[in-house]
């Protein structure tokens, strides 16, 4: 049955029936190992009031054209490109935009320094950010770049706090999208069969499987039948 | 506004569709009764596409997995959170107590960690043997019987150990340690602590022809598309209506209370509609109440009558104290010979810890009473919001800057990927009649329903657990050969306790005992003040263990719902 029409029946608060979920749920076609597993391209999971959040957010805009290319310029710094790709590909200003709106404490952090930076390039080189020459950018990311840990965070200057959250935010951007994901070699969230450490990977950090923590473990062989034990909870299958 | 009656009348009314819930209307509509399950939140299946989470990239969404809306990260499937909006509850004299709230159907169990470990021999009678706290009025051997039919009827995996008071049962083979996993068995053995595989619910193998297998994506949290994992909907309710089950389930419905006749039993419920906003009535036989344990309390305490002036069976005046929770304390560990790893295979495993340590000391020796296990987290997960944060961070214990752009992050960020290790504690705490949760008089939620007031103070009990659990911490990094991360927390910091409530093992609600005055149910968790009302949830808990309580809910919930079958059936109640 298709979930709207399930929906429809069950009037929020009243009867739903249990016949009505009867058709909605996987009986025997259950898949017996888990390769139909699969991810809907349609849907990520949003309740209605999630996805009105998201849309509305979406409708906003905070950042303007001019702060918006000068994140582009140094995310760019940051993080440059690759041959897989880079922060543009990756979506990362949009991304920016968003949790800018997203969490909104992050604003003023955000957009005063990215006033700091144009004050600063004006300052010294007469131009905005955005179009010093790339020597220059870098001279100014120099001085605010690194950051004493022995200090919280948010007790040093404004303008190392800003390129922190930058610098964050240009990475989580990266690495969780598509390419960046390629680039870090992240290879699960697929359905699979876990059977353990594979051998050069215990060798190279010098660790090994006693055999008999192993002689306890899951058979992946035998994993589609079903499980029986004896009266002792041995198990016979 | 009038408010709306059904004619119908359940043979069993049951109030919230998680663990406890979920487990009384299997084994109520498995009986051929008719009963209703009134839902706080939607209507919830995993196998759903629209409702699905499982399998999503981060890139799917724009906030990139964010905790915004979920404070476990947007993935994490429970519809709710320690805050709701228009449902907010208070504090009195200085508590943080910290309610996590699921509402949709199967509750919290959609989303849980699926630590399934059943409680000892000792755990039920702990003040025998300390002098503190209570014990149950029940004992092992009479809940051992649940916990064997549940393994098999539900499935989790683990090991026999032979452990005095960690019971074996009917397991599913565990999956082989991670390589983080194998430093933690190194380290801990150092310290000759024991390390034995999980105890997770999740299906390592096949149990019946209805459910999937584990496909090892490491996402219980997100709750499993085929089954594999347990979530209440999934193995207890789809079941059962499978199966033929009379069952009318009320999706949206916000209990307000329990209705109840001239002599003071118990008639039904009545509910708001949250749709509509109108106030709704169902009668039934039996009401069974598996809220949660805040919340049924509430209810109860709502419950008010000519019969019942202090609520409904709160003539004890206990409904809503000895709230207790886990104990928790967590650190982390950066481990330099997990540096620079390779990426070449997957490595997510089942959504949990594939080994862990439970509890292995003697009290005598020690400057608290009960004990606490380590759960283990670690490895190269996927990236989410706040992958790459502190990117290089760990160059200090190099002696390199930290900070910096450039090609060199990227470098830093797969140098240190998957380095780090961490640990939770989670231990057993003293139930204090002085920790409660009550009615706060001058508030109410959207519905117009009286919300619950906190009143919880931790114990030097529960500190010194937790200073005990940072000590273990610290040795156990330093044993793997790691840097500590984070500073020791001090004696004002409560040695890293997490606030109540924080590790959403809230019990002991209306606790069970053979004594009506020092007790809200009896050994069948029904009320003593009214014999149609059960509880199912964890409030009837006199006690909770080191162990994680969702598989003793389980256990008692089938075993209080075969007597209530039983009841009806001899025609008692």
């Amino acid at each position: 049955m298709d979930r709207r029409d399930s929906l429809k029946s069950i009037i929020l608060g009243s009867v739903a029936g249990s016949l009505i979920i009867h058709g909605c749920k996987p009986g025997t076609e259950t898949p017996e190992t888990s390769t139909s597993a699969a991810s809907d391209e349609h849907y990520f999971g949003r309740t209605p009031e999630e996805l009105e959040l998201i849309d509305k957010l979406n409708a906003e805009q905070f950042f303007n054209e001019h702060e918006m290319e000068t994140i582009t310029v140094l995310c760019n710094l940051i993080l440059p490109p690759n041959e897989k790709g880079g922060i543009e590909e990756a979506g990362v200003p949009e991304f920016i935009e968003f949790m800018a709106k997203d969490i909104p404490q992050l604003q003023t952090t955000f957009r005063g320094g990215l006033m700091w930076l144009d004050h600063k390039s004006n300052t010294e080189f007469g131009t905005e950010f955005k179009v010093t020459a790339e020597a220059q950018q870098k001279q100014i990311l120099d001085e605010i770049a690194f950051y004493d840990h022995k200090i919280p965070i948010s007790e040093q200057p404004l303008e190392i706090q800003f390129f922190a959250l930058m610098r964050d935010h240009t990475l989580t951007g990266y690495y969780t999208s598509k390419i960046g994901i390629e680039d870090l070699g992240y290879k699960g969230n697929t359905p699979n069969v876990w059977d353990g450490v594979p051998q050069d990977v215990l060798d190279q950090h010098g660790v090994a499987y006693d055999e008999e923590w192993l002689a306890k473990c899951v058979d992946q062989s035998k994993r589609g039948v079903i499980a029986e034990w004896d009266d002792d909870g041995n198990l016979l299958t | 506004m009038q408010i709306k009656e059904s004619t119908t009348i359940y043979d069993a009314i049951i109030v919230g569709s998680g663990a406890g819930g979920g487990m009384s209307t299997k084994i109520l509509a498995d009986a051929g009764l008719k009963v209703a399950v009134v839902e706080a939140g939607p209507y919830f299946d995993p196998a759903d596409p629209e409702q699905r989470t499982q399998l999503k990239w981060p890139y799917e969404s724009p906030r990139r997995g964010a905790g915004t809306t979920r404070v476990f990260g947007e993935w994490d499937m429970a519809y709710g959170g320690f805050e709701i909006e228009g449902q907010p509850y208070t504090q009195k004299d200085g508590t943080k107590f910290e309610w996590f709230r699921s509402q949709m159907l199967g509750g919290r169990t959609n989303h849980w960690g699926r630590i399934s470990l059943r409680f000892g021999p000792d755990d039920f009678k702990r003040k025998d043997i300390d002098g503190l706290g209570e014990n149950w009025p029940i004992s092992y051997d009479d809940v051992k019987p649940y916990y064997d039919k549940l393994d098999k009827l539900i499935g989790v995996f683990g090991t026999k150990e032979n452990l005095p008071n960690d019971p074996d049962g009917f397991f599913l083979p565990p999956p082989k340690p991670r390589l983080h996993e194998l430093f933690y068995i190194k380290g801990a053995r150092k310290s000759n602590m024991p390390v034995i595989p999980g105890r997770l619910s999740m299906l390592t193998k096949k149990i019946n022809n209805d459910r999937g297998v584990c496909f090892y994506c490491g996402q219980c949290g997100r709750s499993c598309q085929v089954y594999a994992d347990f979530s209440s909907g999934s193995c207890l309710i789809f079941p059962a209506q499978k199966n033929g089950g009379q069952i009318d389930l009320y999706v949206n419905a916000m209990v307000r209370e329990v209705t109840t006749d001239a002599e003071g039993k118990a008639t039904g419920v009545s509910y708001v509609n949250r749709e509509d906003r109108k106030e709704y009535k169902l009668k039934g036989k039996v009401v069974i109440l598996a809220a949660s344990a805040c919340s049924s309390a509430r209810i109860l305490l709502n419950s008010k009558s000519a019969q019942h002036p202090n609520g409904l069976g709160n003539s004890s005046d206990l409904v809503g104290r000895y709230l207790h929770d886990s104990t928790g304390s967590s650190r982390a560990g950066f481990i330099p010979d997990l540096m620079n790893r390779k990426t070449s295979y997957n490595e997510d495993g089942v959504g949990g810890m594939h080994v862990y340590t439970p509890w292995w000391l003697d009290n005598k020796n020690l400057d608290f009473p009960r004990g606490y296990h380590i759960e283990v987290w670690g490895g190269m997960g996927m990236p989410n919001y706040g992958f790459g944060f502190n990117a290089n961070e760990f160059n200090r214990f190099f002696g390199l800057p930290t900070g910096g752009y450039g090609d060199s992050l990227r470098a830093d960020v797969k140098k240190y990927y998957g380095s780090v290790i961490g640990f939770g504690g989670r231990g057993e705490s003293i139930a204090q009649r002085d920790n409660y949760c009550e009615i706060d008089p001058t508030t109410v939620d959207e519905f117009g329903i009286p919300v619950l007031r906190f009143h919880y103070k931790w114990t030097d009990y529960e500190r010194l657990q937790a200073k005990h659990m940072q000590e273990t911490f610290e040795e156990l990094i330093h044993n793997m050969g790691g840097e500590v991360l984070g500073d020791t927390p001090t004696k004002e910091q409560d040695y890293g306790l997490h606030n109540p409530g924080n590790i959403i093992h809230e019990v002991g609600t209306t606790r069970m005992g053979d004594n009506p005055r020092t007790s809200v149910t009896n050994k069948y968790q029904q009320l003593h003040d009214c014999d149609n009302v059960f509880i199912t949830d964890a409030g009837p808990f006199t006690s909770q263990a080191d162990k994680n309580c969702t598989w003793t809910i389980l256990a008692l919930s089938w075993r209080a719902s075969e007597y209530i079958v039983d009841q009806l059936k001899q025609q008692n109640i």
